[in-house]
């Protein structure tokens, strides 16, 4: 981009007016406490999930772990929600309304059904009391888990950020696949080898899932996606790819025979999803700073529409 | 659900809910071709609203050094320098004879108070709200500082405000989860104190030439039609209306202008549209990514425990 005397900027070759190359939409002001919320609320609803399949079929260490995974993500989660409020004492005013407009709100209330489900679950197995609660609350867990690691997606979709509100069919799906990758990841490192296949081809299915949306998105956003290949986005980006398919090669390399080798690949996957959520939040960030990713598709919808 | 996406001519729930105490819808036209830049309107806004001082930066733009609009600048006066004729051929203007024409255009930027508000209809508090006069309005004493408004508006209207809290502002109630700064959103309320008291926004009142118009927002548009005719026999270059359309992204703007050159000069987008007009899309989608997710954990059980 290329800045001149009269305030105009040089957008993909034709020239384009803007207010002295100053952005138009506002910069998010969300903390590093929002990509490691995606991540961990991610993590915590795709773990509820796992954790009542592996009930199911009665894998029990799986079960176990994947319950206790899931619940400690669920107390990390509002945590870091409630630090990142500009005013943290009014944390509870999120549950004055339900808005279907605001997947904050709708997502404030699946986190507040999750949270109280899994801890309620997970307090009430080492405790090993009150089989029947237990159960339902498992039941409740897994059923909020998948709105919960997909909401994030539509959450920043549902803004004028043109690099999100342009990705809102693959957002949803991306986070959801991230959030199952890093559940998988997390089961394959603290489950025993012999018991953690399920948890292991998870790892390695969503991973590539992942991996490939990632890349569908940012192709179908053309223009508006190229903030992914630059400054941060772009770094995030590529320790994700590396991490996320290393580890994911790892684990169905020898996942399957060495703790040591799941323990590894687990962990790299696990640093890969963080990555990409990262990649996802600064790629936000770019696409406000400048007004062209606003400007020449607004310019082009217009001139289309005649 | 649908209702929200229907970009009709009326915010939603209006006025109706107010049943009795409903008031005609009240709005700005701003109009620029008239604007001295003078920034009485700037001036008058922090003295009513008691805005903080943020700090003074010399821009080296034009007149211009509060830059853009934010927690703590609701009107804010744009400069463009152009070597641009003021009026098309035949207008008679000195101007225009001039080898190098030059034009000074002044536009007294605010907030829009959309028909579809897309800050309204993400914050997760209810704490932004529409008021009897069909204006947007932040209820600070309800705001939790979540920031999901700030990237949600088209135009980049709303920010937190990072100053530190007032020694007058309410004693925290849990004083550990405390911040030392404001942490709130803020913006323009079209004053709504005043007009509760009948009068007119400070903005308005303080404008020495009319640029900047208040009243019943039918009226204003019907003045406003007029004035652009007039421009346009008059021949003046670029004349036109600014978020005047009910048909538009947001439903028409509540405070709309008339500009003198494309809205992008002035740092607005030329084709706004309130993100959550694809808010039922985005659900299915998301219901449709969760209940994929629920499907790819299954699938990871296909192959046993190992």
């Amino acid at each position: 981009m290329s800045h001149h005397h009269d305030g105009s900027i040089t957008a993909v070759g034709t020239q384009m007016d803007s207010y002295y190359g100053r952005p138009i939409v506002k910069e998010p002001v969300w903390q590093p406490e929002i990509p490691f919320y995606f991540f961990f609320g991610g993590l915590a609803g795709a773990s509820g999930v796992l954790h009542a399949f592996a009930g199911l079929v009665g894998n029990k260490t799986l079960a176990r772990r994947t319950l206790l995974i899931g619940a400690a993500a669920d107390i990390v989660g509002p945590i870091l929600l409630v630090s990142d409020l500009g005013r943290p004492e009014r944390a509870l005013n999120m549950f004055r309304v339900f808005k279907v407009t605001s997947p904050m709100s709708v997502g404030s209330w699946v986190l507040l059904v999750s949270g109280s489900a899994s801890n309620t679950a997970a307090a009430l197995e080492l405790m090993g009391k009150l089989k029947p609660v237990k159960v339902a609350a498992e039941f409740v867990s897994a059923l909020a888990g998948p709105p919960l690691a997909t909401y994030t997606g539509t959450l920043i979709a549902d803004t004028s950020i043109p690099v999100w509100h342009e990705a809102r069919h693959e957002l949803p799906w991306l986070f959801g696949a991230s959030a199952a990758s890093s559940a998988g990841a997390a089961a394959a490192i603290a489950v025993p080898v012999d018991e953690a296949g399920p948890a292991r081809r998870l790892a390695i299915g969503a991973s590539v899932v992942t991996l490939g949306l990632k890349e569908v998105m940012q192709r179908r956003l053309g223009f508006v996606g190229e903030v992914y290949e630059k400054e941060e986005a772009g770094s995030y980006g590529r320790i994700s790819k590396l991490c996320t398919g290393a580890g994911a090669a790892l684990l169905a390399l020898a996942g399957k025979r060495s703790r040591a080798a799941a323990v590894a690949g687990g962990s790299l996957v696990l640093a890969g999803e963080v990555a990409l959520r990262w990649s996802v939040f600064r790629a936000g960030f770019q696409s406000a700073r400048d007004p062209r990713y606003v400007v020449v598709p607004q310019r082009e919808r217009k001139a289309a529409r005649g | 659900m649908s209702a929200l996406a229907q970009p009709t001519g009326s915010p939603a729930a209006w006025p109706d809910t107010y049943g009795d105490e409903a008031k005609p819808r009240m709005g700005f036209f701003t109009d620029t071709s008239v604007c001295i830049g003078c920034k009485a309107c700037e001036v008058a806004c922090k003295e009513w609203n008691l805005i903080p001082e943020d700090g003074r930066l010399w821009t080296g733009e034009s007149y211009d050094n509060t830059s853009e609009l934010g927690a703590n600048t609701w009107r804010h006066v744009a400069f463009v320098e152009q070597r641009k004729p003021l009026k098309l051929d035949g207008g008679g203007e000195t101007a225009e004879l001039d080898a190098e024409p030059l034009r000074w255009l002044m536009e007294s930027d605010v907030c829009k108070h959309c028909t579809h508000a897309g800050c309204l209809d993400v914050c997760p508090t209810g704490s932004l709200f529409r008021t009897e006069y069909g204006t947007v309005v932040v209820q600070e004493d309800i705001c939790n500082g979540c920031g999901y408004c700030v990237p949600a508006c088209p135009f980049g209207v709303l920010d937190k405000r990072h100053l530190p809290r007032k020694a007058d502002d309410a004693p925290l109630s849990l004083p550990l989860l405390g911040k030392k700064e404001d942490g709130r959103v803020w913006k323009c309320t079209l004053c709504y104190d005043r007009l509760k008291g009948g009068h007119e926004p400070a903005c308005a009142k303080a404008c020495p030439t009319d640029s900047i118009q208040f009243g019943p927002l039918d009226e204003l548009r019907e003045r406003a039609d007029q004035r652009l005719e007039k421009l346009r026999a008059e021949r003046w270059n670029g004349a036109q209306l600014y978020g005047r359309d009910p048909d538009d992204g947001v439903g028409g703007f509540g405070a709309f202008f008339l500009l003198l050159d494309e809205p992008e000069v002035y740092g607005l987008p030329p084709d706004p549209v309130v993100p959550t007009a694809h808010v039922a899309e985005m659900w299915r989608n998301t219901a449709i990514a969760a209940a994929a997710m629920l499907v790819g954990v299954a699938a990871a059980f296909v192959g046993g425990r190992s």
